[in-house]
């Protein structure tokens, strides 16, 4: 029992770390972003390749995934996405899917369609024994690194000049606008920094994700759960949803393994008819 | 276009005069229906093909007519060829046609039922709530399989002949008659719908609901009947596609089967009913293409043409195809006007 939920928990805040950035990007700028989890996938294999086929440390290897997908997301933000903002959502989704399929069929091309494992290093793997609960190291990990991430982005959000002005972008564009911030540059700063996140969750998940060419559209569904579920004016709401989600998963993939997705998808069905702005939103879309 | 009609012309007189067949729909169905003998080695993907474009049809009713952006067509798809499929692999419903209309109205009682549930929330809401219920419907499909076969597919379908007399033939010529006429009447259904009074007030909630209902069009309830039609054409061509193939895989609820026909109705144009079936003709023959120059890796193009199609801008490619089209029916006019013009 303990060990599902502590499972589930390091489950959760891995859907967490994935799908903060996406739930900012939608807040912000109120674009339906699918290719989300391309990012993620990015993430992944570009840690694959450096432990794996370089021999870089793991420990290197996750902050480099980060540098680089922040680097991938800033780079197509500036030179693809900037042209999407103002169109209509039906744009936004055929142009975010028409990401994905490329990215899907791209990475199959440079990589291979199997399965991809990420070397973790011996100290990583085995499992702690604490009051009979049975923790595994890289869980505990995962449960360190965005716990602190969390707290860290938190912060950041709450207390830094930045932050603030994010804050403000979010709340009221054309206010914020009209007080000198400069919304598209904190826009693009954000949308770089949610992709590394969503890299670097892509790179930590690979081992319980799993991952392969089709990994965006199989995450898909959890990421706008997140997001839709949990609304996109704070980062809170996003964090308690991915928990909960990551624990129901885990718990309805134990208890009742044939039944799947099946109960995920029909609580979010209800929770949008209930609310559809999120559980924790006041506007999930102007 | 109502002001420039002369007083004396009711409202009546233009909306029969909006509805009338212009000689190039004419001609766009006898060549479809010439394609039976002109291609008669091509008929297996023009059945595809015409599945595609009913589909298609059927997601241009709420997206193009009504502005409701679904990811979850496929759900109506997906139940309807299952439906068709179990009718037919336990003899419940031999008759092909009948087994069709019957699973095109559980599709639609489906339609009915999830249409409540689109008529909440922002774009994002609907979108998520279309794909969940697809999604749902996929994971019911996997968990029941020793009803719909599981992950291996529905097999062991044989088809009753057509009326009892025509026999589907491994060429698929039969299929393919018979997909084009179900076609052609889902497409005479959906036309009449779309001049009707009821389509001009599905446009106005289009493009602002609160307008419309301002001038007393009970938006909700429009939204509703169109979700539950457009369920309904879904379903038929879902079945058809069982009926045909004689196979029904989990893959028909997918996201990509939903996220295709996106494409297919952004390539033909939304909003005019040829759109689906134009984009549907294309979007084949790019696939077939595609697919013989590189086999695994089509949906990268497929993926490259959306992002350049929304890029450019989906006015602008409507636009082009308003400017062919207008120049088509110039022609088609002038074609017509001159034996009149001999004629005086």
């Amino acid at each position: 029992m303990l060990t599902i939920l502590f499972d589930g928990l390091a489950y959760g805040m891995l859907l967490f770390v994935l799908a903060c950035g996406l739930s900012v990007t939608l807040g912000l700028m109120n674009f339906i972003n699918l290719a989300h989890g391309a990012f993620a996938m990015a993430g992944g294999y570009c840690t694959v390749i450096l432990v794996n086929r370089l021999g870089v440390p793991f420990a290197l290897g996750l902050p480099i995934a980060f540098l680089v997908t922040a680097a991938l997301g800033a780079l197509f933000e500036r030179t693809l996405y900037v042209h999407v903002y103002r169109r209509s959502h039906l744009d936004q989704v055929l142009f975010t899917i028409g990401l994905v399929f490329m990215s899907v069929a791209a990475v199959d091309y440079v990589m291979g369609s199997s399965q991809q494992f990420v070397l973790i290093p011996e100290a990583l793997q085995g499992h702690f024994i604490v009051f009979g609960i049975g923790m595994s190291k890289y869980r505990l990990l995962i449960i360190l690194i965005c716990g602190l991430l969390t707290v860290a982005l938190q912060l950041m959000i709450g207390k830094t000049r930045f932050g603030s002005r994010l804050r403000a972008a979010v709340d009221d564009q054309r206010v914020a606008r009209g007080l000198g911030i400069n919304v598209g540059a904190v826009f693009a700063i954000t949308f770089a920094f949610g992709s590394g996140l969503a890299g670097l969750g892509g790179a930590l998940g690979a081992e319980i994700l799993g991952l392969d060419p089709t990994f965006p559209l199989k995450y898909l569904i959890y990421f706008l759960i997140v997001v839709t579920v949990g609304g996109t004016s704070s980062i809170t709401g996003p964090f308690v949803a991915s928990i909960l989600l990551g624990i129901a998963d885990v718990a309805g993939k134990y208890y009742a393994p044939k039944l799947g997705a099946f109960v995920i998808y029909t609580i979010m069905i209800v929770v949008l008819i209930w609310r559809p702005q999120g559980l924790f939103g006041r506007s999930a879309a102007r | 276009m109502s002001a420039m009609l002369p007083p004396t012309h009711g409202v009546a007189a233009f909306l029969a005069r909006r509805a009338r067949w212009s000689p190039l729909e004419i001609a766009f169905w006898v060549f479809a229906f010439a394609t039976i003998w002109l291609f008669p080695g091509k008929h297996l993907i023009l059945t595809e093909t015409a599945i595609l474009a009913l589909f298609a049809l059927s997601l241009d009713l709420i997206l193009g007519y009504a502005g409701i952006i679904s990811l979850g067509q496929a759900a109506f798809f997906g139940l309807a060829g299952y439906v068709s499929g179990l009718l037919a692999k336990y003899g419940i419903v031999n008759e092909p046609v009948i087994a069709l209309l019957f699973s095109g109205l559980v599709a639609a009682a489906l339609g009915f039922v999830t249409s409540f549930l689109v008529l909440r929330g922002s774009d994002l809401t609907r979108l998520m709530v279309t794909l969940g219920v697809a999604l749902m419907l996929g994971e019911l499909a996997n968990r029941y399989s020793n009803i719909t076969g599981g992950a291996d597919g529905l097999q062991g379908i044989t088809m009753a002949p057509i009326f009892g007399v025509f026999r589907f033939d491994m060429f698929g010529h039969t299929g393919y008659i018979y997909c084009l006429i179900v076609l052609f009447v889902c497409f005479l259904i959906a036309r009449r719908i779309v001049y009707s009074p009821f389509g001009l007030s599905l446009r106005s909630l289009k493009g602002n609901p609160l307008r419309a209902s301002a001038i007393g069009i009970p938006v909700n309830r429009r939204l509703v009947a169109i979700y539950t039609v457009s369920a309904g054409f879904a379903g038929v061509a879902g079945a058809l596609l069982t009926q045909t193939t004689a196979f029904c895989s989990l893959d028909v609820f997918s996201l990509e089967r939903s996220a295709d026909l996106l494409l297919v109705l952004i390539i033909g144009g939304t909003g005019y009913l040829y759109g689906g079936l134009i984009g549907a003709v294309i979007y084949k023959f790019l696939q077939d293409w595609i697919a013989s120059l590189t086999p695994q890796y089509w949906q990268f193009w497929i993926g490259l043409v959306l992002v350049a199609i929304v890029l450019v801008g989906r006015e602008r490619v409507d636009g082009w195809i308003t400017a062919v089209r207008a120049a088509i029916v110039r022609l088609g006019g002038r074609l017509v006007a001159r034996p009149a013009a001999l004629g005086s």
